[in-house]
């Protein structure tokens, strides 16, 4: 991606210059361009350490330009707590999938947010497992079908898809958790806000900050890019809403 | 100074004032101590939900540059074993304790040293080792802890101290170094301290390249050969020409055999004993030495578990002279007069190694 004086869509200072090596249409992309679209608007990169999980973005310090830590899977939020409670003076992000986080990785997350560790957690959720190659997932959605559930999840030996910003929202621990998505120009957006809004609480020395972000994986649904995005709207979006569902502020602070 | 506390006050003086822990007995007193003292000294103090959660932090505090360590005893160590495994890989210096007790599975709570394959041999997945610090008195404790962090951060490789459930529980008087100077080290420039005016550093074990991951195999492997060379730690008792046995036994068990040679040399027997110190790298060229020596009939290796290290000293001495075991477990720590009987067996044996037994 070369840049001339010309350009005005330009690549953050906080990602490298460098081919990724995610499956055409999936969202990752989009979603570390808006992390590092915020570490840029906040001015942190250089006071910045990610935690990248196990998972399709096990190498995502190859994308940013930040110090990074590569944790075991699901680990990341106690990683993330060790770094941050003898730096807390710097920037501490974990970027997680749905199996990393919901799956081997639930304790841990858990309790660094009743914790109330002051890092900020990007928990990308689209259903299935990618790098192994489309297994069943905590956040498969009942019916779906993935190589571990060729039949489809059946939710009497299974159970249900966990939805993990509204579980996490039951800790009374204060924090900022938000649902958003990617499948649209104006949810990109949305999610913009979210996130940097997320760092500002670390930056703020507030709260633990978690933004949920459903995701694409159009390689293990087995559907193609534009049919991934319609896939994410009618049926992951329904299961798990979009929204606030836990902030920091009293009431006369929200926005 | 009971030895739990003196561990914990040993790694404050070696400049270790980031701490992380899950209880378990016989270790908890640590955590207790650190968290009245921590605040003392404006370092921090973590009680995490796992084992497993804690070692993880270990990970991130590691990754800082600061010295970090965590305590724990048997089960506890083998929920570490992930992160530790990891950190090898990602070469990060931190110290761990272990206060061993019986096992395997939920054991019980009484000193042992069953954990010795587990953090001689790896105990995690891959190619590394750990070097391995045995005290076997309360000072020796204070004195290897702190030496503990020294050769972790020399080597950027996660240290062991293990002790048993004594070595934990036990009170005995201590000095800590008036002003502790250690020698020079290289800096931590690889540490993640934010990507300003220099490229991101990068903390990882995950080489997906085959050539890479070799590559790094060897850096470590390079490192435990250095470890082999140069931080061998043993130390002998009543070791002398006229010696006819050996004993080899670490811990607060070589104490126990001490009283056993001290009570076999006025029934006219002499038997030596060397005590290892480090465990990995293990003292196998001084114990070949010993063990040649014309006059020794009999090697005698005395262990609270069921002959582990007499693998290692059988390896040492290559068949040179007949290898014994004498041990017990389960917390049972074995008596003076035991130890004495399986000298004498080891003396009358006629010639080849016996396997483990437990009693003649």
């Amino acid at each position: 991606m070369s840049e001339t004086p010309d350009t005005t869509f330009k690549r953050p200072e906080s990602l490298r210059d460098t081919v990724t090596h995610y499956c055409p249409g999936c969202t990752h992309g989009v979603i570390h361009r808006l992390v590092a679209e915020a570490l840029d608007d906040l001015g942190v990169r250089e006071n910045t350490v990610g935690v990248a999980p196990v998972g399709c973005s096990v190498l995502c310090y190859n994308y940013f330009k930040t110090d990074f830590l590569e944790s075991p899977h699901g680990r990341a939020p106690a990683l993330a707590t060790g770094f941050k409670r003898l730096r807390p003076d710097m920037i501490v992000f974990t970027y997680q999938g749905d199996g990393d986080l919901a799956s081997i990785g639930m304790a841990e997350i858990v309790h660094a947010a009743n914790r109330g560790e002051k890092f900020t957690t990007i928990f990308v959720n689209n259903a299935i497992y990618g790098m192994t190659g489309g297994q069943m997932a905590p956040t498969t959605l009942p019916g779906q079908i993935t190589t571990t559930c060729p039949a489809g999840r059946d939710v009497t030996q299974c159970g249900y898809p966990i939805r993990v910003s509204e579980l996490l929202s039951t800790l009374a621990t204060p924090a900022f958790i938000q649902r958003v998505s990617v499948h649209s120009p104006q949810h990109i957006i949305l999610a913009k806000r979210a996130i940097r809004r997320a760092f500002e609480y670390q930056l703020a020395g507030r709260c633990f900050s978690l933004v949920e972000v459903l995701s694409t994986c159009p390689t293990n649904w087995g559907v193609t890019p534009s049919d991934a995005l319609k896939w994410l709207e009618q049926n992951l979006m329904r299961y798990f809403p979009l929204g606030v569902f836990k902030t920091p502020d009293k009431p006369k602070e929200q926005r | 100074m009971k030895g739990n506390e003196a561990i914990a006050e040993a790694a404050l003086r070696a400049g270790a004032n980031n701490y992380f822990c899950y209880p378990i007995t016989p270790q908890t007193e640590v955590a207790e101590y650190l968290a009245r003292r921590m605040p003392e000294v404006g370092g921090v103090f973590l009680q995490g939900e796992s084992e497993l959660a804690v070692a993880n932090m270990l990970f991130g505090a590691a990754s800082t540059g600061k010295r970090c360590f965590t305590t724990s005893s048997s089960p506890g160590i083998s929920l570490m074993q992930e992160a530790i495994s990891y950190m090898a890989g990602a070469q990060l210096p931190c110290v761990i304790v272990n206060i061993m007790r019986g096992g395997p599975g939920l054991g019980g709570i009484l000193p042992a040293q069953s954990d010795y394959y587990q953090a001689v041999k790896g105990g995690g997945h891959g190619d590394y080792r750990l070097p391995v610090l045995a005290p076997s008195s309360i000072q020796e404790a204070v004195d290897l802890t702190m030496l503990a962090f020294h050769i972790a951060d020399k080597y950027r490789n996660p240290a062991m101290v293990v002790g048993d459930g004594m070595i934990g529980q036990m009170m005995e008087a201590v000095e800590f170094p008036e002003k502790y100077i250690e020698p020079p080290l290289p800096p931590k420039d690889w540490a993640a301290t934010g990507a300003k005016g220099r490229d991101p550093h990068i903390i990882k074990s995950l080489f997906l390249d085959p050539v890479a991951l070799e590559k790094n195999s060897q850096v470590l492997h390079e490192k435990y050969e250095q470890m082999k060379r140069d931080e061998v730690r043993f130390e002998n008792y009543s070791v002398s020409p006229e010696n006819e046995a050996l004993i080899v036994a670490y811990g607060t068990m070589a104490r126990i055999c001490q009283t056993a040679i001290d009570e076999l040399g006025s029934e006219g027997i002499s038997a030596g004993l060397l005590r290892p110190i480090t465990l990995f790298p293990f003292p196998e060229k001084q114990i070949y030495d010993e063990a040649s020596k014309k006059n020794i009939k009999a090697v005698l290796v005395v262990e609270m578990s069921m002959a582990q290290m007499f693998e290692d000293v059988e390896r040492a001495v290559v068949g040179k002279k007949p290898v014994h075991f004498f041990g017990r477990t389960g917390g049972i720590v074995p008596t003076p007069e035991e130890v004495m009987s399986a000298v004498r067996r080891s003396l009358g044996a006629e010639s080849g190694a016996k396997r483990p037994r437990k009693k003649s």
